[in-house]
């Protein structure tokens, strides 16, 4: 009964895969799809490229800068939520809105903020003097600012989705030995970094490993918002793939980039793997 | 107040400004579709106006253009479909599989199924050049059935995945009993094991509709007619006119599909993390 499920998976996930490393090494293009193959010509000329190079960088950096602002709200946030309280479930969903409506709707909602004329956020500054009318910068059109919008976005959609997986963490905590360190006399700031944050190692770490998936290998942000722009400043290895491979009809190219997700993936598989095999020993 | 009643109030001040905070944060942008859904377009495009507040009446005109003059309803009736036949795909294939994995013991049913859960991992960004291929030659490009083949590709190994875990918990002396008395292997299945799983296949049910409507790469990369277009990919890129953004009827699209998606999967989330972090909160 297995079988289906197995031949479907070999087929459309096995089989795509071997495709995309063929790809790879070969010249295909979207008009003329054969195979034939050139070695690592295309590894070599993505190499040269810019393009790829900033992409690369920037796939690391924003993946990175999101991960650390990321576990420290979640932290905050599932901490502050953990208690009951009243309200508490419709706090809940206003918190988890990002992660639960669909990424490519609300990307288009920070781009409406985010606007080159009508953002409010540019109204705010104007209205508390920081800028003066028509003074302020273009968040989307200057590459740094751009960056940072990416990054603000990627964290805005993963806060929701670490926190709700630490608090599942922060209900596995026994409760007798937090309970018991207060009455030792230690305060609540003490309890949390001696006590709560070193038991949560375990899920804060699951939490990191799928939110690097999510931002690494993510497209839908960066497409939306800047399209990879200005200049390819906000460019990843997806994006650049999606640019190169499909807009640009230049499919050996773009398998050669999306292969450069592997490392980071089996990475993340083999630590996945790890926290699997250590929970199935204790 | 003495330095013994701050330390009183400081944790409980401090989550609460913590969660005030983050819920502003975090649900910013869906309060801002809607306030820009009711604003009128003079109102929304005057660069001086207070944009927090309504300067002019609201009113129903981008709802209006939205549904009547958009393709936008088009688009929603298409994800449907995709997601009843998605759905379809999904437990057919995946329920067998996971029984089967469930009761598959020792070492291997174990290593199948964690390799199942790492086929989940492999994100669209790193297929989506190859399976372009495979759907032009299947000649599903432009189709909704494009996205109906290859969308079971990230709903099955997370069901599969999430299912083993309740078929697990249902004790394997039941099947046996009802096998004395009569019932084939099979019969049991279908008798006693799937009546007592229905949440379980609940959850699948709801996770994948969610992940249909979420999906945004595939969907870009296969189809470019405008009346085959998902929810999800028209929205941000058709309800564009080319470099003229509708804000209006844009933030109330983003809006009106986004709540319910969002109500949803808030009331299942619980499970789908659960099934995201089964081995490590333990």
């Amino acid at each position: 009964m297995f079988f289906p499920a197995a031949a479907y998976i070999v087929l459309l996930i096995g089989g795509p895969l071997v495709l995309a490393v063929m790809y790879a090494f070969s010249d295909a293009r979207i008009g003329n799809p054969g195979f034939h193959y050139v070695g690592l010509e295309n590894f070599r000329s993505i190499l040269q490229s810019p393009s790829f190079r900033a992409a690369l960088r920037n796939s690391v950096v924003f993946t990175v800068v999101a991960q650390i602002i990321v576990i420290v709200c979640s932290t905050m946030l599932s901490i502050a939520l953990e208690k009951p309280f009243q309200g508490r479930k419709f706090t809940r969903f206003l918190i988890l809105l990002p992660w639960v409506a669909p990424i490519s709707l609300g990307a288009i909602g920070w781009k409406w903020i985010l606007d080159s004329i009508y953002s409010v956020i540019t109204w705010v500054l104007i209205w508390l003097h920081v800028y003066k009318p028509y003074g302020a910068p273009m968040w989307l059109g200057e590459p740094k600012l751009a960056m940072a919008s990416v990054i603000l976005v990627h964290c805005w959609r993963l806060i929701p989705f670490s926190t709700v997986i630490m608090l599942a963490g922060l209900t596995a905590i026994p409760k007798d030995i937090p309970e018991a360190a207060a009455i030792d006399g230690a305060g609540f700031w003490r309890i949390l970094f001696r006590i709560n944050i070193p038991m949560m190692a375990p899920i804060i770490s699951v939490a990191v490993l799928f939110g690097t998936i999510f931002t690494f290998t993510d497209m839908t942000v960066v497409y939306i918002l800047t399209a990879g722009g200005p200049f390819d400043s906000t460019q990843t290895l997806p994006s650049l793939a999606f640019a190169t491979g499909i807009q640009g009809s230049d499919l050996a190219a773009g398998a050669a980039m999306s292969l450069f997700l592997i490392p980071v993936l089996v990475l993340i598989a083999y630590f996945m793997l790890r926290a699997a095999h250590r929970a199935e020993v204790t | 107040m003495t330095r013994r009643d701050w330390r009183k109030l400081g944790p409980g001040a401090a989550k609460f400004a913590t969660l005030a905070t983050f819920v502003v944060l975090l649900a910013f942008p869906f309060y801002w579709m809607l306030i820009a859904t009711f604003k009128q377009n003079i109102d929304l495009y005057t660069v001086e106006n207070n944009p927090f507040k309504f300067n002019l009446p609201p009113t129903l005109d981008h709802l209006k253009l939205l549904f009547f003059e958009t393709r936008y309803v088009r688009w929603l009736g298409n994800t449907a479909l995709v997601g009843v036949i998605v759905v379809i795909i999904t437990l057919l294939l995946a329920v067998p599989a996971a029984y089967s994995l469930a009761r598959l013991t020792g070492r291997w049913g174990q290593r199948m199924g964690i390799a199942i859960f790492l086929t989940y991992l492999i994100p669209p960004t790193l297929l989506f050049i190859p399976l372009s291929r495979v759907v032009a030659v299947l000649g599903l490009q432009d189709t909704i059935w494009s996205v109906v083949l290859v969308y079971p590709s990230f709903t099955v190994p997370f069901s599969i995945w999430l299912l083993m875990g309740f078929f697990k918990s249902i004790p394997k002396e039941l099947e046996d009993a009802a096998m004395v008395d009569g019932l084939t292997r099979f019969g049991a299945f279908v008798k006693l094991v799937i009546p007592i799983s229905t949440s379980g296949i609940l959850t699948v049910v709801i996770f994948t509709f969610t992940l249909v409507t979420q999906e945004f790469v595939y969907a870009l990369t296969f189809i470019s007619p405008e009346s085959q277009q998902m929810v999800g990919v028209g929205i941000p890129i058709f309800l564009v006119r080319g470099d003229v953004y509708f804000w209006g009827s844009l933030m109330a699209a983003c809006l009106i599909t986004s709540v319910p998606i969002a109500l949803l999967y808030n009331v299942f989330l619980d499970r789908f993390i659960a099934g995201f972090t089964v081995g490590a909160v333990k």
